[in-house]
């Protein structure tokens, strides 16, 4: 994508400085966002490859690839690197990308502090990545870092603490550059009501960073402190309790489900419009349902904890709490539904992969809703069948939204219209690998087989075998993202008008595509 | 954008405060959680059980109490005195073990019960236990720890024996300065 947007710097008044260093000091949303995404996206590989070192270890009972003690670090990492590598810090460079254009700004409101938000993040990978090669590898405690495990790894664990704190800074920050940008820089005219949901949609999410990521740092901040300064937090011996990080971690951890799938609702409910040739139906409600969505998730956390001894009682407030959420949920999924009702539809990619989000996030949502009754709950706890149920609303729903994103965006970003064959046949090829990696989980789970275990019974063979060929045919589909991406930003395709997408609406498509590096340096009139 | 500037500086030190109070409010909840704990009884591991007033003898059933003692990354020898005991339930009972340091300083420890099979906990009442408070042990000390305890009458009829399990884990980076939390009359035997 670099090759694009030079051509733009010069006819404006300071030079800016070439090479790296423009990339190291720039302050411009454009540019950031762009560093964001590919971050991301080698993020998402990266995780990929753990995801797929498990999946050929897992291809056959028994243990043939890797040691048990490595896959334990593997599903850990593959946990973190793509919930806090992958897809957080790409909905972010979706937000710098489009915010300030989609609501008339020039830029975010703290330039500077969004490029240190982002240069944040790398130094955060390497620590994470590298605690591979410390002795006694990476931790290896799962995702949620549930003590005692995580109070007794190696140092490994130290460095994910470490790359947690440095990431959740930078999510912080770019939070409050979100929530400022769009409650102050806003063009005259664009009413609270009138700005496109998915800055509203982040707006609430960054409001949920705000209130959640802090929580998770002084979780594993009493980590630490248990582990070397004598502290007794989750340390049953001194006078301590592990649940008790359970509870913490949770209170940070539903919330941030919907960090990671509220800017996924704010894109496709840009794309469905635009491809229906209609107005978004229901706009007001879906602005309540997203503010009610990010209210409720306070209250349900302990439905992650359903089996460590809970009162009877406790357990049916937060499987109602829980089963309360789908409601908010349906009126979004019914007014995609009702957006697209008698639209004149055409299915180009960014409409495939919306339509796809749909399908299948809603498969997901619904193993939800089952994993939330806490009498099934307790047979499926820890078993792959929660393990489907995750990936259906984060890959199918949350990566398939940034995929849509990505498509419908592109050729704002790079002036150049994605491949559409290439477009279609990477939604195809992903949809298809998706299901078949992941739809045989749930028969795996309902069987009791247990997640994040190296081995299993040989009943399980068949489906695991399965699974095992979706996912390689779903990692080597994601390469064709590559190609696309690149052949935009060299410049090789169809050239793209300023509003390339015939159904499309708002402030980003006045612009000249690609995006001139300076937009909206005297604020848009609206009507 | 230069007339923003104020509103947004005002609307950063906000957020910024508010993600410093969501800090301390991670902190605050360990405290609010052990309140719950507390006021519900759901986890009172650490205190004693309330001997249950009139409490009949069931002297037609007997029932086998076995003692088991681990020790966790500490360098203590820790055994009970008797391997099991034969009791009727209602009856109280009194039980020992016996703990030495085996190190040249001082350590604090803490004991944490566990029960086989994991039922039979909600009916053995410990009105004693050395488990009930951290043990710091000096150079060498040897020590003997009684455990008084009742089995309630209400144990299911098929529990006919009970497994009493203790480990000691090293209270970490107190080995010093737990002497003062020791209870009334452990320290002299
Ligand atoms: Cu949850």
């Amino acid at each position: 994508m670099s090759a694009v947007i030079p051509d733009h710097l010069h006819d404006h008044h300071h030079p800016a400085p070439g090479g790296l260093m423009r990339w190291i000091t720039t302050t411009n949303h454009k540019d950031i966002g762009t560093m964001y995404l590919v971050f991301s996206f080698i993020m998402f590989l990266s995780g990929g490859v753990m995801a797929l070192t498990i999946r050929a270890e897992l291809f056959q009972p028994g243990l043939q690839v890797v040691q048990p003690e490595f896959f334990n670090q593997l599903t850990t990492m593959h946990g973190l690197v793509m919930v806090f590598g992958a897809i957080m810090p790409a909905f972010v460079g979706f937000a710098n990308w489009q915010i300030p254009l989609m609501i008339g700004a020039s830029d975010m409101a703290f330039a500077r502090m969004n490029n240190w938000s982002f240069w944040l993040l790398p130094p955060a990978a390497m620590l994470l990545i590298g605690s591979f090669f410390v002795p006694g590898g990476a931790t290896a405690a799962g995702w949620t870092l549930y003590a005692p495990l995580s109070v007794q790894m190696g140092m490994g664990m130290d460095l994910a603490i470490f790359a947690v704190h440095i990431m959740g800074i930078s999510s912080i920050m770019g939070a409050i550059n979100i929530v400022v940008t769009i409650l102050n820089m806003r063009a005259p005219g664009m009413t609270m009501m009138k700005m496109p949901l998915f800055c509203w949609t982040w707006l609430i999410t960054a409001y949920l960073l705000i209130a959640v990521m802090p929580v998770l740092a002084g979780a594993v901040t009493m980590i630490l402190t248990d582990r070397h300064f004598g502290t007794s937090f989750f340390n049953a011996a001194g006078g301590g309790d592990p649940v008790m990080f359970q509870h913490i971690f949770w209170f940070f951890g539903h919330p941030e489900v919907y960090i990671m799938i509220l800017p996924a609702f704010g894109i496709v409910s840009q794309i469905i419009p635009a491809f229906a040739r209609k107005p978004l139906f229901g706009y007001a409600s879906m602005v309540y349902a997203t503010a009610s969505i990010a209210i409720l998730s306070f209250v349900v956390w302990a439905h992650h904890m359903f089996t460590t001894g809970m009162p009877v009682a406790g357990q049916l407030f937060f499987m109602y709490a829980t089963m309360l959420i789908a409601v908010p949920t349906g009126v979004k999924v019914f007014n995609w539904v009702a957006t697209m009702w008698r639209g004149a539809l055409s299915f180009e990619p960014p409409m495939l992969w919306a339509t796809g989000f749909i399908f299948v996030f809603t498969m997901g949502g619904f193993t939800g809703l089952i994993c939330a009754i806490a009498p099934i709950d307790i047979q499926v706890q820890d078993t792959y069948y929660v393990v489907a149920h995750f990936h259906y609303v984060l890959v199918a729903g949350s990566l398939f939204a940034l995929f849509a994103g990505a498509y419908y965006w592109l050729p704002k970003w790079t002036g150049v219209m994605p491949s559409e064959t290439l477009g279609r046949l990477h939604f195809w090829c992903s949809i298809v690998f998706f299901n078949i990696t992941f739809f045989p989980m749930h028969f795996l789970g309902l069987a009791g087989m247990p997640r994040r275990i190296p081995d299993y019974a040989l009943q399980f063979a068949d489906f695991n075998a399965m699974a095992s060929v979706g996912a390689f045919g779903f990692g080597l589909s994601q390469l064709i993202f590559i190609a696309v991406a690149v052949r935009c930003a060299r410049g090789i395709g169809q050239r793209a008008t300023a509003r390339p997408w015939d159904g499309a609406e708002g402030l980003e498509w006045t612009v000249p595509s690609p995006a001139p590096h300076h937009t909206f340096e005297t604020a848009p009139v609206l009507r | 954008m230069s007339a923003h500037a104020a509103d947004n500086r005002r609307l950063l030190v906000r957020l910024t405060i508010s993600a410093v109070v969501m800090f301390a409010f991670g902190f605050a909840l360990v405290p609010f959680y052990e309140k719950i704990c507390e006021v519900t009884g759901i986890n009172d591991l650490l205190k004693p059980d309330t001997a249950a007033t009139n409490t009949q003898v069931d002297e037609s059933r007997w029932v086998t109490v076995q003692f088991d003692s681990n020790v966790h990354d500490l360098p203590w020898r820790f055994r009970p005195q008797q391997a099991a005991v034969r009791v009727h339930p209602g009856e109280l009972v009194h039980v020992a073990y016996e703990v030495a340091n085996t190190r040249a300083y001082a350590v604090a420890g803490q004991a944490v019960p566990s029960y086989g099979p994991q039922l039979a906990g909600q009916y053995f009442r410990k009105l004693d236990c050395f488990c009930f408070s951290q043990q710091t042990l000096e150079a060498g000390e040897t020590r003997t720890m009684p455990v008084v305890f009742v089995i309630d009458p209400g144990l299911p009829a098929e529990v006919n024996t009970i497994t009493l399990s203790y480990t000691f884990f090293e209270v970490a980076g107190r080995r010093t300065s737990a002497a003062g939390r020791l209870p009334a009359g452990a320290d002299s035997t």
